[in-house]
């Protein structure tokens, strides 16, 4: 049987086609022929599953460009002989690879190739009747016979057609499909079938995957996502140039920005105090903002937080990173201001030790930079390094080294602005120099040596790291999905039978009903179906509809003899 | 427009207390399983040779009529000597109880297991009340809640079919999460970092930690399917038998089509757990899908249990390939559940380890 179920499926997926086949010699249209049918074959869509499987495993292993371009330059510098090999088989794009994508391409062009003639294959059967009464009833692995005495039948006329009808009406109640059939024979049967669901919820399974691919590509194709880092009290306007960084999709149009702008009016940071065990874990986050949905529009105070973005201008916003960005003065050798405001310091613990980088172009008469790190709780351990104890700013403290020369920014190219090159620059002083570099606490000013200039730490303020993003798909893929998990639950859950009745006249004037069951696909409560047919069936004959005298009843005392096969009588071939 | 989902910001403290006094009953019901284990691996050795005497008994008795081991739920004709063509004896195909002799120390078993069950129940709970939030926010809780889960499935499951043959198997398993919790894992009760504090954990991690106790179930289950079909070769190849306590193991089909069923609910289950938490990414991280490795491990399993159902409906990939795949599939889930959590760095970073 189960092999039944297998043919059934290969059919429906390839249309009726014979998976042993022999190479035709039938020219191009004949090898295409052969060629989209062994690609539409169950074989081979089982074969491109497992295929998928394997193929995403790499891009767990290896950095991903798509998620961190800075990792994948690292392991490449790391790695000079085996990063370039791997980079060549694209092992850090693996879900943009050529060879990913012709694998869940095949797969989804062997799922429509399997899906169609399906879809026409149900149709059909949907509007077909159901399938012809077997000759032998008892073969099927669930059946049995009920016997209405002749009495009974003599006395509410039952004949054999009349019974068919009954029962037909009976099983319609119970959601089968009927056809009574054989009607002018003295064996009238009734065809019946139920759980045409099962399949159509395969069907919708199999097309809305389609649906959630195609929803990514739309995502892909007309979407765009953006960063931009906020410090406390600056403004966001949503154009081009207000990003910090800025990755369209292949079919973006700058006008599709909407100038909706946001201003982070503060930001709280709570950390748990009580607990011992996780003293200074992160409690809460909490961005304080205002919006203005386009230059004209009202304000509005809104409230981000970790797992709650919001919403505006068709895009969302995520509070996705935090951190400190102290603010400090830099003068030149002049005595002029060559740099001011908040530096955003890059955090690299739970601590929130932060890296920082300063850049004082406008210094005269040489350019100045910094490099080092901020420290929210400094403390200096038994060893005299510096580090931070706590991610609340108790102790904030500046520990930088200085430089000058030329910070590389006039010719143009685009400059990393958490990163100071120091390689063409002079270093000022360090921690390893004699006066141990520049460590700053808020409100304190330190002089640079050889009268380059100061630098002065006035205060601390807070930025959030911000992802902006618009996808048109995200509507779509999570409808398909959705559509998707009803038709798998249809699909695996819902029990697709058959069941058969014939009914004949014995010699004697008794009224034989004879039923079979058949499932498709395994079934394990087709018996207890066949069973709850008989009772109803019993029921329906045996027992009268109106107050018939008891007599009736016990004198009618039908007999039946359900059985046969086993509830599960589905056997496999397992070779 | 923010969503109401966030988290409110009074949170009452962790109660310490009833922290310890959940890993008191943790530790309580960690004994209670092992004696269970105890108990279900006598019945094993001791059922096995029951048949052994009553087969070797039957055997003296060859020259009256050599009936089958009736008693003892035997399918087929016992392995008479010489006998060759008749399949191995298994275990009765329904599962149903009361098809063969009466096994006092399995009871016991199954007494040790639900008295367990229910201490860990208590543990399970007291820490998600010691917290006030749901007790599955970090590697310890993953594995005590995990294994909480397939104490329970496999008992409800034992409720309806006579599963006391993985037993053994099922509850050695619990024990080993739990090992696995206190040793490799120990964490006091607390909060959740803000990336955790959404209704998604809650939606998300609950029906993954329950496919994945299914997944379990059916692990163990496709195992003994592999020795039960090559012990069946075996037999009937004329061979001797030599992994006689698969006796009290049901057939190899009967094993695959239970295993499927329950494969089914966990691979529906997988697949809601995939929906949420791409849900739960687009609300945290502003994209539902981005190949992080937990993400990529999570969309593994269900391509390889998706290919484990259409194994099922392939020609020729039934029966002992099918198995293998469940076995993969369930080996992702470990590789995702341990291997991913603790080495892999990815956005899913917050195991607490
Ligand atoms: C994106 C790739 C695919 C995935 C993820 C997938 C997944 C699944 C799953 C989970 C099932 C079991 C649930 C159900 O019965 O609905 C299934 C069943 C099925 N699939 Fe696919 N499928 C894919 C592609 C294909 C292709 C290409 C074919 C045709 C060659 C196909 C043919 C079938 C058939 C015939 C069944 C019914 C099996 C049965 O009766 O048990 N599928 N598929």
């Amino acid at each position: 049987m189960k092999q039944d179920v297998t043919r059934d499926a290969e059919q429906g997926s390839a249309g009726g086609a014979k998976p042993d086949v022999v190479l035709p010699a039938l020219g191009l249209l004949g090898t295409l022929r052969w060629a989209w049918t062994q690609l539409t074959s169950m074989r081979t869509a089982l074969f491109l599953l497992l295929l998928l499987a394997v193929g995403a495993v790499p891009g767990s292993l290896f950095p991903q460009r798509s998620a961190n371009p800075a990792v994948v330059t690292q392991y490449l510098q790391e790695n000079p002989t085996s990063g370039p090999i791997l980079d060549w088989f694209q092992m850090f794009d693996v879900y943009s690879s050529v060879w990913f994508s012709a694998i869940y391409l095949l797969l989804f062009i062997s799922l429509i190739g399997c899906v169609i003639p399906r879809a026409i294959a149900h149709f059909k059967a949907v509007r077909s009747t159901p399938p012809r009464t077997p000759k032998r009833l008892s073969r099927l692995p669930v059946h049995g016979t009920i016997e209405v005495p002749a009495a009974r039948a003599r006395a509410t006329g039952l004949t054999p057609m009349l019974a068919a009808e009954q029962a037909a009406a009976l099983l319609k109640k119970r959601g089968y499909r009927v056809d009574v059939r054989d009607t002018a024979t003295g064996t009238p049967s009734v065809g019946a079938e139920r759980g045409l669901t099962k399949e159509l919820g395969n069907l919708v399974f199999h097309t809305s995957l389609i649906g959630v691919l195609v929803s990514v590509a739309v995502g892909g194709l007309f979407g765009y996502n953006g960063q931009k880092v906020l410090v406390e009290g600056e403004s966001f306007v949503n154009t081009l140039i207000g990003y910090d960084s800025f990755d369209p999709g292949s079919n973006f149009t700058g006008d599709q920005l909407d100038p909706y702008s946001l201003r982070l009016d503060s930001f709280d940071v709570r950390f748990d105090r009580e607990q011992e065990s996780h003293y200074g874990q992160p409690l809460d986050f909490t961005a304080n903002l205002t919006t203005q949905d386009g230059p004209g529009a009202e304000e509005e105070q809104q409230v981000l937080k970790v797992n709650a973005p919001v919403t505006i201008g068709g895009t969302n916003v995520y509070l996705v990173g935090n951190g400190y960005a102290p603010v400090v003065t830099v003068r030149d050798g002049e005595g002029d201001i060559a740099q001011q405001g908040p530096v955003v310091a890059v955090p690299s613990d739970g601590l929130y030790t932060s890296l920082l980088v300063i850049k004082a172009p406008d210094a005269q008469p040489d350019q100045l930079g910094f490099v080092g790190f901020f420290l929210p709780t400094a403390f200096v351990d038994e060893a005299g390094v510096s580090f931070s104890r706590d991610p609340d700013p108790f102790n904030p403290q500046l520990n930088l080294n200085s430089y000058y020369g030329d910070l590389g920014l006039d010719d143009g190219t685009p400059e990393n602005v958490y990163v100071l090159d120091t390689d063409d620059l002079t270093e000022l002083n360090s921690r390893t120099t004699d006066d141990g570099g520049i460590v700053l606490g808020v409100g304190q000013t330190v002089d640079l040596p050889e009268g380059k200039g100061s630098i002065s730490f006035d205060g601390l303020q807070r930025y959030v790291a911000l992802d902006i993003h618009h996808d048109p798909g995200q509507l779509g893929a999570l409808v398909f999905s959705t559509l998707a998990l009803l038709g798998l639950s249809a699909s695996l859950f819902i029990g697709r039978r058959r069941l058969w009745v014939r009914t004949a006249e014995g010699t004697d004037g008794r009224i034989l009903v004879e039923y079979g069951l058949l499932a498709r696909g395994e079934d394990t409560r087709l018996a207890g179906e066949g069973a709850s047919v008989e009772k109803a069936l019993l029921d329906r004959w045996l027992v009268p509809d109106g107050p018939v005298g008891e007599n009736g009843q016990q004198e009618a005392g039908a007999s039946s003899t359900a059985g046969g096969g086993k509830p599960n009588t589905i056997t496999k071939d397992n070779s | 427009m923010t969503s109401p989902a966030a988290v409110p910001m009074l949170i009452p403290p962790v109660d310490a207390e009833l922290g310890q006094l959940s890993e008191l009953f943790m530790l309580l019901a960690s004994i209670a399983y092992v004696v269970a284990l105890i108990f279900f691996v006598l019945d094993l050795v001791r059922s096995s040779s029951t048949i052994t005497t009553l087969e070797s008994r039957l055997a003296g008795e060859q020259a009256s009529s050599a009936r089958v081991l009736a008693g003892v739920g035997a399918r087929g004709a016992g392995s008479t000597p010489g006998g060759t063509t008749t399949p191995p004896a298994t275990a009765d195909d329904s599962m149903d109880y009361g098809a063969g002799p009466r096994r006092g120390t399995a009871r016991i078993a199954v007494a040790l297991t639900v008295l367990a069950a229910v201490i860990h129940g208590a543990a399970v709970v007291s820490r998600g009340v010691a917290a006030h939030r749901v007790p599955w926010g970090n590697m310890y809780e993953f594995c005590t809640t995990g294994a909480f889960f397939v104490a329970v499935i496999f008992l409800i499951a034992l409720s309806r079919k006579d599963l006391r043959f993985i037993g053994s198997f099922v509850v050695g398993l619990v024990v080993v999460m739990l090992c696995a919790a206190t040793v490799g894992f120990p964490t006091p009760v607390a909060r959740l970092i803000p990336a955790l504090q959404s209704y998604w954990l809650i939606v998300h991690v609950s029906i993954a930690v329950a496919s994945s106790a299914m997944f379990t179930i059916t692990f163990a289950m496709s195992v003994l399917q592999l020795l039960q079909s090559s012990r069946e070769a075996k037999v009937l190849a004329g061979k001797e038998d030599t992994a006689r306590f698969l006796r009290l193991v049901p057939s190899a089909l009967s094993l695959e089509n239970l295993s499927y069923r329950l494969n089914a609910v966990a691979f529906v289950g997988w697949t809601f757990t995939l929906m949420a938490g791409a849900i739960w990414a687009e609300q945290a991280w502003g994209r539902y899908w981005g190949w992080d490795p937990k993400e990529v491990w999570t969309f593994v399993i269900w391509v390889v249990y998706a290919g484990y159902l259409h194994a099922r409906a392939t020609r020729g990939w039934t029966g002992t390939r099918a198995a293998w795949l469940s076995i993969t599939g369930y080996l992702c889930v470990v590789f995702n559940f341990t291997i991913v959590n603790i080495y892999f760095q990815g956005l899913h970073s917050y195991s607490g380890v």
